[in-house]
């Protein structure tokens, strides 16, 4: 779990960073689309660096829900009753099980959706592969703002599932003391905001039509 | 004499120490005593009741040295034993301070401090081993309070003039019992001892003379089964809650010790109880316990009542010269650093003149405005905070800004099942360790010495005295159907069908408050020929009406937190007429018995060695008691009178 | 002060539970949570009703037997306080109050607010502890321990094994008691020679006795009467993981 969600959180580190390629304009933000597919030709076959990424990162993301499947059945078999009263949570990570379960399945269906928009085109009016640019500025053209909505909702499950995980993964892997979990805790929760903001400010761009 | 309460039995007649110079008994016994082929340890079934320090201690021991243990317990885990309250410390004569301590020292403080009720060869052994103890904990991981150097921490306790007591803040006997319990777990994965949580021992099996199992009931689902074995050890722990209300945890009581000694098995000392002077004192009607606050508070607390009868006014507005330091008045040498008994007698008789404090006027002041002061607030937090914190859960009150309110309580039972040197009770296979035995601290236990008892008990002695008695073993086979434990599962089986079908209308615990009241008034700190006579009748009284009148709910079936009371309650009942009786023959004051008769002109607790220099043994009898007296011989501590002037 | 409360009541751990409401009138400030309860059993009793089961034994705060979920916290609202001593004057008059059993699956319900904690003594079991067989110890002053290693373990060794953290977890799992006991013996030099064979022993007897997995939700210590940390977890995650590196 811990592993693949760091994997994850680098993937998505990287991929926030490429997608601020939007705002060197078309031709920069093509290139680098066409730069992952092309790195190493002709040595390499076309897309060989991008199907490496892929695999691991499907590979990550087969492990990271499998283990989440797992963890959340034995969660429920070894909590098979609830209590008759509820009080708020008041643990130093007082968000997570409210937001972590609930959380993952809007990001689940938000990729899901996310490929069949972005990668496969399916639900994107730009259908020329090579124009991610152009793909980008018409998912998120101001008339579909529910996309945008989407993605933004999908974004503040993402910020709390990264905000929670990324120190429990440290919590799992490492095991810091007292003093450096709350650096850890407060090292997630920089990450995980600057990773969304980072995301988020591409559609939203887009949207306010400051990239067209 | 008070004959018409009980009849002169034969002296006792052989406690079986060796003789010779004190300090090579206990080598000259364990040589002497025969031991037990490892091979035929397998075959030997040794039943241990009990997991406090006494019960777990032994039972891991047992264990290891392989012989097949079962252990039995009421909690729902071995590891919440009574034991695991103990606050203070543990004793042992290590003198790693360098401060003058010895074996010999410890063996003569305990042997005085007992006010010379006890037997020499045990306290000495006892003083022996106390080093092994230290040595044994330390090495389970027992993570006693150590010093920045890396080597264990010691204070002083109790008012003992060196640093002995080893402790872990203040949760000794918590770790202490952690370590045994561990050390049990360990046991049981091995699977050498067989361990049985919830079940509560209600008889002792005896079988041409000898003991022979237990009948248990298992406190789950009723079920009652008769457990059979080589050998029998109870280390069930003291009665301090007879008196009902105490320190002791809700669930302690004398029931195995009771059975056992309705069997046979002699009860020694049973009036010899502490009293101890700083707990917090009762709030109404409700309270179902008294809390210990630790000895330590009155190294820099001052004890003191208001000099007006009644006065309740807030004690800051109650200036210095209507205030009454009886301890500093009346003890100018020790002050406030008086032994308990003494502490806790005082406290009464203020309390009694109309000078106490707080709900009934059964409390008095300890006062940590002039340790403010002079050390300042936060050097007194350091020391006590947690203390303090405490305090003010309980009461609600902050003993920064206003005095804490202490009153005595029953706090340990010196009196149990009479054992010789290896802890043999009179029945043969029975042997009995820990506070539920009477050996070691004569008529006043020593603070941070029980905690060391129990835990020699369990995992030197026993284990080396016992195999002196297995070693006939292993006895010829009983089972189920054998008349003795017919009969003996029958007794149970019809006591849990009286209780349940007795058609009462009073709760059992309405009976055990008002035994406790009884008690605590005629057989509390203070006791007279009149109070004792006067308590033992409506003692009879109450049990007569126990009988008619208790309402037991439920069925056997089940859980039955009633049901279980019921037994524990019955027993105290007539223990506590055999302590008013014990109380009642020892006309003389020593130790935690008081007796109002037995005083020198100023108040002072006055010993008489020429009569009652002896173990009083009671054998039960359905006509009443008879005493068989064990005397004490002092070889190497002569006895004097206590001053604390 | 008088107070509705509403018990979990289960004659036995077949049977089907439920919430009663009781009323109860008079009850002093002063009283503790427990002996609030002690009165409303005379009552039902007296009554000729079964009264409520809880487990319960020193009343200090020190056993680890108490064990009740008050308004869906475990040991009530009171912070680093067990529910014995926790005190009437802590709620208002006219509150009401709920009461209910640890719920985790390793701990069945046996009857009424008592529960079967015995898993926990597995999991002591399968490495909780130093093995140090009677009679083979050295002088206690053999191996010095450095004082703050001493305190650490002693802070962790504090846990009374009640059960809390279990009831409080979402995932009921088991991770702050069995984490106190491996910080516990992991900081003494004694500790060390079982240290990986314990960590790996007693987190296989926690997943075999039905305890869920632990997603670092912190509701654990912030339930912990004895206020154990959520770095005992850290430092079991540590040990775990070299112990099973060096076990592969
Ligand atoms: C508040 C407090 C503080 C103390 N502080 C100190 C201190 O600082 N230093 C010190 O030396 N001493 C101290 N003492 C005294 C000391 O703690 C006890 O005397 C000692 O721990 C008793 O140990 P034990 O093993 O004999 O019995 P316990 O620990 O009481 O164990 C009794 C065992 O017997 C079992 N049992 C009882 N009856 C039955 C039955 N019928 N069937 C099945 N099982 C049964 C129980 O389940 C339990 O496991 C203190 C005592 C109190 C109350
Ligand atoms: C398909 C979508 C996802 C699902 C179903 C999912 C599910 C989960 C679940 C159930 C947990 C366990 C935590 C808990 O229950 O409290 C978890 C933890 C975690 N997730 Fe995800 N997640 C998803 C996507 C992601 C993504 C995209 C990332 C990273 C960018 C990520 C990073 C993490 C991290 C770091 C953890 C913490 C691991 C630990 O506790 O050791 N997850 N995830
Ligand atoms: C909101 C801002 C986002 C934008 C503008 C964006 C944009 C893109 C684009 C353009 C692609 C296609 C790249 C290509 O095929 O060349 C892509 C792929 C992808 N995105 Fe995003 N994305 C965003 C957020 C996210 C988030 C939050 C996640 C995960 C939780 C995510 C996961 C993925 C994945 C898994 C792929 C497929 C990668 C592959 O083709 O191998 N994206 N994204
Ligand atoms: S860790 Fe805390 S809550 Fe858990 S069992 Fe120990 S003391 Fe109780
Ligand atoms: S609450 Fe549960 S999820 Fe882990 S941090 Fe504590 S065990
Ligand atoms: S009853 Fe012992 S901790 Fe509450």
């Amino acid at each position: 779990m811990a592993v693949s969600g760091i994997l994850l959180v680098l993937f998505l580190v990287a991929h926030m960073a490429g997608n601020l390629h939007v705002f060197e304009g078309r031709a920069s933000m093509n290139e680098y689309a066409h730069g992952l597919r092309t790195f190493g030709e002709p040595l390499l076959p076309h897309e060989s660096l991008l199907w490496v990424l892929r695999i691991g990162l499907i590979a990550a993301a087969a492990v990271h829900i499998w283990t989440a499947v797992v963890l959340t059945r034995r969660a429920l078999a070894a909590r098979p009753v609830r209590y008759a009263s509820k009080k708020p949570a008041k643990g130093e990570s007082r968000h997570a099980a409210a937001t972590m379960r609930w959380g993952a399945a809007v990001v689940f269906l938000f990729i899901i959706w996310h490929l069949l928009d972005l990668t496969f085109r399916t639900v994107n009016p730009v259908k020329d592969v090579p124009d991610a640019y152009g793909a980008v500025v018409a998912t998120f053209s101001p008339e579909r703002w529910p996309v945008t909505v989407f993605y933004l909702l999908a974004l503040l499950a993402l910020f709390f599932h990264l905000r929670h995980g990324i120190w429990s993964a440290v919590q799992t892997i490492a095991g810091p003391n007292s003093k450096w979990r709350k650096r850890t805790q407060a090292i997630g929760l920089a990450v995980a905001l600057i990773v969304v903001l980072g995301f988020a400010i591409v559609p939203l761009s887009v949207t306010f039509g400051l990239v067209k | 004499m008070s004959t018409d309460y009980y009849r002169d039995g034969e002296a006792v007649a052989d406690a079986k120490a060796p003789a010779g110079p004190i300090n090579e008994r206990w080598e000259k016994r364990r040589f002497s005593g025969r031991l037990v082929n490892p091979a035929n340890r397998r075959k030997l079934r040794v039943i241990v009741v009990g997991t406090g320090l006494a019960g777990a201690s032994a039972a891991a021991t047992l264990g290891e040295l392989g012989y097949r243990v079962a252990n039995y317990c009421f909690q729902d885990s071995s590891r919440r034993a009574h034991s695991i309250a103990a606050q203070g410390g543990i004793n042992a004569a290590k003198n790693y301070r360098n401060d003058g301590d010895s074996v010999h020292r410890l063996f003569y403080d305990t042997v005085k401090g007992g006010d010379f009720r006890s037997r020499e060869s045990n306290v000495h052994r006892l003083a022996e081993i106390s080093t092994e103890i230290i040595d044994q904990c330390v090495a389970q991981g027992v993570p006693f309070a150590r010093e920045y150097g890396g080597l264990l921490d010691n204070r002083s306790f109790g008012g003992a003039q060196v640093s002995r007591t080893f402790y872990a803040r203040g949760q000794t006997g918590q770790q202490l019992l952690l370590g045994a319990y561990q050390a049990l777990q360990r046991q049981v994965a091995a699977g050498t001892v067989d361990l049985h949580t919830r079940h509560e021992m209600l008889e002792l099996i005896i079988v041409d003379g000898k003991a022979r199992g237990i009948v248990v009931r298992d406190l789950v689902t009723g079920a009652i089964s008769t457990e059979l074995a080589d050998a029998v050890v109870l280390a069930t722990g003291g009665y301090g809650n007879v008196y009902f209300l105490s320190t002791n945890a809700m669930g302690c009581n004398v029931t195995a010790g009771w059975r056992a000694h309705r069997k046979g098995a002699y009860f020694a000392n049973p009036c010899y109880t502490q009293i101890h002077p700083t707990c917090i004192p009762q709030s109404g009607e409700h309270q179902s316990k008294l809390t210990l606050m630790s000895e330590s508070l009155r190294n820099d607390g001052r004890v003191w009542v208001p000099k007006q009868k009644g006065d309740d006014r807030h004690p800051a507005d109650i200036p210095e010269d209507e205030r009454d330091y009886y301890l500093e008045r009346r003890y100018p040498a020790f002050g406030n650093l008086v032994p308990r008994d003494i502490a806790s007698r005082a406290a009464k008789v203020v309390c009694d003149e109309g000078h106490g404090v707080g709900p009934g006027g059964l409390g008095v002041y300890l006062d940590f405005a002039a340790a403010i002061e002079r050390l300042g607030r936060k050097a007194v937090e350091a020391k006590y905070g947690n203390l303090f914190d405490m305090y003010e859960r309980i009461t609600g009150e902050n003993p920064y800004e206003r005095p804490m309110r202490i009153y005595p309580a029953v706090h340990y039972t010196m009196g149990g099942l009479w054992v010789d040197y290896d802890l043999s009770s009179n029945i043969p296979g029975l042997f009995v360790t820990g506070e539920a035995n009477f050996s070691d601290h004569g008529a006043n236990r020593l603070g941070a010495s029980a905690l060391m008892q129990g835990l020699s008990d369990g995992y030197f002695v026993l284990p080396n005295t016992i195999s002196d008695y297995l070693a006939d073993g292993p006895f010829e086979a009983v089972d189920e159907t054998h008349e003795a434990v017919v009969a003996a599962r029958k007794e149970v089986d019809d006591r849990i069908a009286f209780f349940l079908g007795n058609d009462g209308d009073r709760t059992v615990d309405s009976f055990h408050r008002e035994l406790g009241r009884i008690m605590w008034e005629y057989c509390g700190m203070e006791r007279t020929d009149e109070g004792l006579r006067k308590a033992i009748g409506l003692i009879r009284g109450l049990k007569d009406e126990f009988y008619r009148r208790v309402k037991v709910t439920g069925k056997n079936e089940q859980l039955n937190q009633e049901l279980e009371k019921a037994g524990r309650v019955a027993d105290f009942l007539e223990l506590g007429e055999l302590m008013c009786i014990d109380a009642l023959h020892r006309t003389e004051s020593c130790g935690g018995h008081f007796r109002a008769e037995s005083q020198t002109e100023d108040g002072e607790a006055k010993r008489d060695d020429e009569q009652f220099s002896y173990v009083a043994a009671w054998e039960f009898g359905e006509d009443g008691p008879v005493l068989h007296k064990e005397a004490l011989e002092f070889e190497y501590v002569k006895p004097t009178q206590r001053s604390y002037k | 002060m008088k107070l509705s409360l509403r018990i979990w009541r289960q004659s036995d751990a077949q049977a089907q539970g439920k919430m009663v409401s009781y009323e109860i009138d008079e009850v002093s400030e002063d009283a503790s949570f427990l002996e609030m309860l002690d009165v409303l059993n005379e009552r039902l009793i007296s009554e000729g009703e079964d009264p409520v089961a809880f487990d319960h034994d020193c009343r200090e705060g020190i056993c680890g037997a108490c064990s009740l979920v008050i308004d869906g916290q475990p040991h009530g609202p009171q912070a680093a306080t067990t529910t014995c001593q926790l005190h009437m004057r802590k709620f208002k008059d006219g509150d009401s109050i709920d009461i209910e059993p640890w719920r985790a699956g390793a701990f069945p319900v046996i009857k009424d607010l008592v529960v079967d904690r015995s898993a926990f003594d597995r999991i002591i079991q399968a490495g909780g502890y130093i093995s140090a067989p009677t009679g083979t110890a050295p002088d206690a002053h053999a191996v010095p321990i450095p004082k703050q290693d001493a305190d650490a373990a002693f802070s962790a060794a504090a846990c009374i094994g009640c059960g809390a953290c279990v009831a409080a977890c979402p995932n009921g799992s088991g991770m702050l008691f069995m984490g106190a006991k491996v910080t516990h013996l992991g900081l003494m030099p004694q500790g060390q020679p079982e240290r990986h064979t314990r960590v790996l022993g007693m987190v296989a007897a926690h997943d075999e006795a039905g305890f869920g997995g632990c997603t670092n939700t912190g509701e654990c210590a912030a339930a912990c009467p004895k206020e154990i940390g959520l770095d005992v977890i850290g430092k079991l995650n540590r040990d775990f993981r070299k112990a099973a590196i060096r076990a592969a």
